[in-house]
C-alpha cells in the first residue's frame, strides 16, 4: 500500500467522490527551470555495472517509450523482461503515427529554442501540466533526434544533406522532423531494432503475445506482473526488482477511436486497482479530421494528417439538411465556418477547436453524408490554385488511402471528415523521476498524465514517448534499484498467490456468464455512451446520466456476456472481454472526473464554462490542479478518493487561448 | 452483398485444418474485409460456435499484423493494399471468397488465420540494426545524407513485416523482408560500418530458419503492400558478393 492510502484522512466531497490528502512532486530539484533536469541526473544514484546484470526489470508495452526503455536499460547491462501482447515488439501502436516528432534544435534559425517549445507546450496543454516535466521534455528534443538519426531513422532530407522540418498546429516556428506520413512507424522500428539487438545480446528477454492481466505489489513495492499467454492461456507470474509500465493510451474506451483494436487500459487500470492513483482521466484529445463512421458495422477510425488543413478548407451547406451533391452546391450557399469564425487562424485553428465547430455545425442540422456527421474538407482551390501535380506531391498517399476506404476520389468531389478520439493526455499520476504512487512502480508514455496537460499539440507524443524511454526512465529507474536489492520473494508470497488466484478468478468468471450478448456490443453500447456524455461536449447533466448508467452496464456485462471457448488456448472473444471489463470501470471515473472539473481547458469542454462567443472558460483560480484518483474500492457505491496536485506555473502566465 | 465464404479453420498448431463454409447476406460495399470478419464472427459467437481467429491491430495498414490469403492472392486483390484496408465494394454480390492463412514453412500456424511470425524478428536480430547505444549518438546534422540515398532508404524502411512476400513466393523466402532492411541501412552512412556484417549475418540467419532460397520469381513484389521493388533482393545480392570477397564472416 503507498503511503496515501495508509491515511485514510478522505473526507466527504461532492457525493460521487470522496476528497482526500494533497499530493505533490517531491522530485524536481528546486533549482532554476533549465537546471533541474541536469541536478537531478546528478543526484540520482547510481548501480555499479557489475551489480546490474543481478537487477530484473520488467518493461510492459513495446511501443516507443517501452521499446526504447527496454533497450537502453538493456545497454546499461540490467536484465530486462519486455513484454507486448502483439506478435512482434514491432507491431505497437506508435508505429501508426503519421505527422512528425517536435525538437528544439532551431536549425531553420527561426527563433527556436528550448524554452520556446518548452512555452509552446505548457501553452498549448492550457496550462493543466507540471513546468518541470515539460522542460526536461524540451530538453531531451534534441537528444531525440540525435539518436534516431544514428540509429538510421529515414528522416525526410533537404537537397542540402541536412534534415528538414515542417510546422504543425500552436507553434509559430518550424521544428517538426517527420518521415513522409509516416514518422511513427521509422521510429517505432529504430527502437525496436535496439530492442532486438539487446535480446541478440541476451540483456533483453522478449515475451511477445503475453498480455499483463495484474501487478503484484508485496510488501509495499511492486515486484512483477502477473501475464496470460495468449498462445497457450497459461497464467504465469513475472517477479522482479521494479516494473515499469509504457502501456500506451486508453481512448478505446470510445469503441470507436483511431488507436489500434488491441490498444487497452488493463495493464493501466490493473495497478490502478493496486493503488496507483490516475490522473485527469477525463483530459481526452478528439481530432478534428478523421474518415467519418459509414455503417453499424464500423471497427475503428482512420485519421487524416492534420497537414491537409493547410491547403483544404472546411465547409458545411449553409442550408440545414441540404442532401444535394457537394458539386452541386454553388459558392454563396456554402459555409466556410472556421475561415468565418477565426479568421486570424482560419482552417488552421488547434484541434479542440476545430473539432468542436464540427459538432457545432453537426448539432445545427448542417452537417453532411449519413446520419449528418460529416463537414467537407475541399481541395478544389488548392488544386485550382497549385494544380493538381501539386496537391498529389504533397498529399498523394492520404488521398489515396481515402479513396482506398470510402470509394470516393478526393481529387473529385470533397472528402467527408469528421472528428474521432486520438489521444489520451490522461494516465497513470507520476512525479518528475515517473514513479507513481507504488513504490517500484515507474510509468511511461502515453500511460502516463504527465507533460500535455489539457491538450496535447500536434508531433508531441512521440517525442515525449522517446524521451521517457530513452533518457528519463534510464535515469530514474537505476536510482531507484539503488535502494537494492530486496528481499527476494517467490510464487510461495501471498501476495503472489493473491494475484494469481484473483486473476483466475476473473476469467472464470469472465467464461461462466455464457449469456447473450457479445463483448462487442457491450463495448459499443460503453463507446456511444462515453462518447455522447463525455466526448466533445460535456454537461452535468449528461454526466450524471453517465455515471447512472455505468454501474448498471457493468453489471449486464458481468451477467450477460457469451464468450464461446475456454481459458486454455488463443481464444480473442476471451481477450477483448478482459479488456472491455476494465475500460467499463474507467468510463466511470472518466465521467466523474468531467463531472468534478467545472471549468473548460483544452479537450475538456462543458458546456456549463464558455465565454460569450463559445470558447472554453478555464477557472484558474479553482481548478489550477492535477486530479489524481485513488481507487474507491470494489463494493458498490464505493467512491473514488481525489487527491489534488496543485500547479503553479512561474514561468509560464497562464492566459487565455484566442485564435479569431 | 450476398457472399459466401470459405475459410481454413483449425483448432491449434497440432490438428488438421479444413475450409469450412459461411453463407453472409447483409454485406455491404463500405464495410473493410475485417469488418465483414468481424459480422460473420459475432455471427457465429451467438450461435455458440467458435469465432474465426485472425490477426490485426491498426486496421490501417501499417502494423503488418493482419495477414490473408484472399482468392490465392496475399492481402487480396487490390494492388499495395493490405488485409485491413481492402474494402468489400472489392468483390460482387453472390461471390464465393477463400480465405486462408499465409502458407510458409517458416509460418507454422497457430489457429485459423493466425501464423507465427517470429522468424521475421529472429532475421532481424541477427543484424537489422544500427550498432549505437543511447547517449552515444553525434550530433545529427555532422553526416549529411543525400537526398535521395535518404529517400531510397525511406522507401525500404517502409516494409511493415507483414510476411506476405514469404506467403507468396512458391519457395517460401524471405529475401525481399530481409533484403528491404538491408537496403534501408546499406544506403545511409551510419550504416556503413555494419553493412557487410550485416548482409552476411542476416542471410545467414534467414537459412538457417525454414524460409527457402530465392529463385527470382517476384511474387513477393508483386504482392507487397507497401511496393518494396525487387531491385531491393539485388541490393543484398551485391552486398553479399561484396562482403564474401572482402572475407567478412557472419556474427
Amino acid at each position: 500500500m503507498s503511503e496515501l492510502q495508509q491515511e485514510p484522512t478522505a473526507v466527504q466531497g461532492e457525493g460521487r467522490w470522496l476528497l482526500g490528502d494533497p499530493i505533490a512532486d517531491d522530485r524536481a530539484p528546486d533549482s532554476p527551470i533549465g537546471d533541474r533536469w541536469s541536478d537531478r541526473k546528478f543526484s540520482a544514484r547510481l548501480v555499479n555495472p557489475a551489480n546490474r546484470r543481478k537487477m530484473t526489470a520488467i518493461i510492459v508495452g513495446t511501443g516507443l517509450a517501452g521499446g526504447a526503455a527496454a533497450a537502453t536499460l538493456g545497454e546499461a547491462g540490467y536484465h530486462v523482461k519486455s513484454f507486448c501482447f502483439q506478435d512482434s515488439p514491432r507491431r505497437a501502436h506508435s508505429i501508426a503515427a503519421q505527422g512528425g516528432i517536435n525538437a528544439a534544435k532551431n536549425y531553420r534559425n527561426d527563433g527556436d529554442s528550448v524554452h520556446r517549445l518548452f512555452y509552446d507546450t505548457v501553452k498549448g496543454g492550457d496550462f493543466r501540466s507540471r513546468e518541470s516535466n515539460v522542460h526536461r521534455l524540451a530538453e531531451a528534443s534534441v537528444n531525440i533526434i540525435d539518436q534516431c538519426v544514428a540509429q538510421g531513422v529515414p528522416f525526410a532530407r533537404e537537397y542540402s544533406g541536412l534534415l528538414d522540418t515542417r510546422s504543425f498546429g500552436g507553434t509559430q516556428v518550424s521544428r517538426t522532423f517527420y518521415a513522409r506520413g509516416q514518422t511513427g512507424q521509422q521510429l517505432l522500428i529504430g527502437a525496436y531494432s535496439a530492442l532486438e539487438r539487446q535480446i541478440a545480446a541476451g540483456t533483453v528477454e522478449m515475451h511477445p503475445r503475453t498480455e499483463m492481466l495484474d501487478l503484484i505489489v508485496a510488501d509495499g513495492r511492486a515486484r512483477g506482473i502477473v501475464t496470460r499467454s495468449i498462445l497457450t492461456g497459461k497464467i504465469e507470474t513475472h517477479l522482479a526488482d521494479v516494473v515499469v509500465l509504457c502501456t500506451g493510451g486508453y481512448g478505446n474506451v470510445y469503441y470507436l477511436s483511431t488507436n489500434a483494436k488491441g490498444s487497452n487500459v488493463t495493464a493501466a487500470w490493473r495497478a490502478h486497482k493496486r493503488g496507483a492513483l490516475f490522473a485527469n482521466p477525463c483530459y481526452t484529445q478528439i481530432h478534428p479530421t478523421c474518415i467519418p463512421v459509414s455503417g453499424d458495422y464500423q471497427s475503428k477510425l482512420t485519421l487524416m494528417s492534420e497537414s491537409l488543413r493547410n491547403d483544404g478548407r472546411v465547409w458545411v451547406p449553409k442550408e440545414r439538411g441540404d442532401s444535394r451533391p457537394p458539386n452541386s452546391i454553388p459558392e454563396e450557399e456554402r459555409d466556410y465556418y472556421l475561415e468565418r469564425q477565426y479568421p486570424a487562424f482560419g482552417n488552421l485553428v488547434p484541434r479542440d477547436i476545430a473539432s468542436r465547430a464540427a459538432k457545432n455545425m453537426c448539432d445545427a442540422e448542417q452537417g453532411v453524408g449519413p446520419g449528418g456527421l460529416g463537414v467537407y474538407l475541399d481541395f478544389k482551390d488548392a488544386i485550382g490554385r497549385l494544380g493538381r501535380h501539386a496537391v498529389e506531391a504533397k498529399y498523394g498517399n492520404l488521398f489515396e488511402m481515402y479513396q482506398r476506404i470510402t470509394g470516393d476520389d478526393p481529387y473529385e468531389v470533397p472528402m467527408r471528415i469528421y472528428p474521432a478520439i486520438h489521444y489520451t493526455m490522461g494516465g497513470l499520476w507520476v512525479d518528475y523521476d515517473l514513479r507513481s504512487t507504488i513504490p517500484g512502480l515507474f510509468v511511461g508514455g502515453e500511460a502516463n498524465f504527465s507533460d500535455h496537460g489539457a491538450n496535447r499539440l500536434g508531433a508531441s507524443a512521440l517525442m515525449q514517448g522517446l524521451a521517457d524511454g530513452y533518457f528519463v526512465l534510464p535515469t530514474t529507474v537505476p536510482n531507484y534499484l539503488a535502494d537494492g536489492p530486496f528481499d527476494p520473494i517467490d510464487e510461495s508470497h501471498p501476495a503472489v498467490v493473491e494475484a494469481v488466484e484473483s486473476t483466475k478468478g476473473r476469467i472464470d468468471k469472465l467464461l461462466s456468464a455464457n449469456g447473450n450478448r457479445t463483448v462487442d456490443s457491450f463495448h459499443r453500447e460503453l463507446g456511444q455512451l462515453i462518447w455522447d456524455q463525455c466526448g466533445m461536449a460535456r454537461s452535468k447533466e449528461g454526466l450524471e446520466k453517465a455515471l447512472d448508467r455505468l454501474p448498471s452496464l457493468r453489471e449486464e456485462f458481468w451477467r450477460d456476456v457469451k464468450i464461446v471457448g475456454t481459458g486454455d488456448g488463443f481464444n480473442q472473444s476471451l481477450e477483448k472481454a478482459g479488456r472491455v471489463a476494465d475500460f467499463l470501470e474507467l468510463g466511470e471515473l472518466m465521467c466523474t472526473d468531467a463531472l468534478h472539473r467545472e471549468e473548460s481547458c483544452g479537450g475538456h469542454f462543458r458546456v456549463e464554462h464558455q465565454t460569450e462567443d463559445g470558447e472554453a472558460q478555464r477557472d484558474d483560480e479553482n481548478f489550477a490542479y492535477v486530479a489524481a484518483w485513488e481507487y474507491g474500492g470494489e463494493k458498490p457505491g464505493s467512491k473514488p478518493i481525489l487527491h489534488k496536485e496543485d500547479l503553479e506555473f512561474s514561468y509560464v502566465h497562464p492566459s487565455q487561448r484566442s485564435y479569431k | 452483398m450476398r457472399i459466401t465464404l470459405r475459410v481454413w479453420r483449425q483448432k491449434n498448431a497440432d490438428a488438421k485444418g479444413k475450409m469450412e463454409k459461411y453463407k453472409l447476406d447483409d454485406v455491404e460495399e463500405d464495410m473493410s474485409f475485417l469488418e465483414m470478419l468481424d459480422v460473420l464472427n459475432e455471427k457465429l459467437i451467438l450461435a455458440g460456435e467458435d469465432p474465426v481467429s485472425f490477426d490485426h491491430d491498426c486496421r490501417e495498414g501499417i502494423c503488418g499484423s493482419c495477414a490473408m490469403v484472399i482468392n490465392g492472392t496475399p492481402h487480396g486483390p487490390q494492388k499495395n493494399t493490405t488485409t485491413c484496408q481492402l474494402h468489400m465494394r472489392h468483390f460482387k454480390d453472390g461471390d464465393t471468397i477463400d480465405v486462408e492463412p499465409w502458407r510458409a514453412r517458416a509460418f507454422p500456424v497457430i489457429k485459423d488465420l493466425v501464423t507465427d511470425r517470429s522468424a521475421f524478428d529472429q532475421i532481424i536480430q541477427a543484424g537489422g540494426y544500427v550498432s549505437v547505444n543511447t547517449g552515444s549518438a553525434p550530433e545529427a546534422h555532422a553526416t549529411p545524407v543525400d537526398k535521395v540515398s535518404a529517400d531510397d532508404a525511406f522507401d525500404a524502411a517502409t516494409c511493415i513485416g507483414c510476411g506476405a512476400c514469404v506467403a507468396a513466393c512458391p519457395n517460401g523466402s524471405s529475401m525481399l523482408f530481409t533484403s528491404a532492411k538491408v537496403t534501408h541501412l546499406g544506403l545511409l552512412p551510419q550504416g556503413q560500418p555494419e553493412r557487410q556484417t550485416r548482409a552476411i549475418s542476416m542471410l545467414a540467419k534467414q537459412d538457417e530458419l525454414d524460409f527457402g532460397g530465392c529463385t527470382n520469381v517476384g511474387a513477393c513484389a508483386e504482392v507487397c503492400p507497401k511496393g518494396i521493388p525487387l531491385a531491393s533482393i539485388s541490393r543484398l545480392n551485391h552486398d553479399v558478393l561484396g562482403a564474401t570477397l572482402a572475407g567478412a564472416r557472419a556474427d
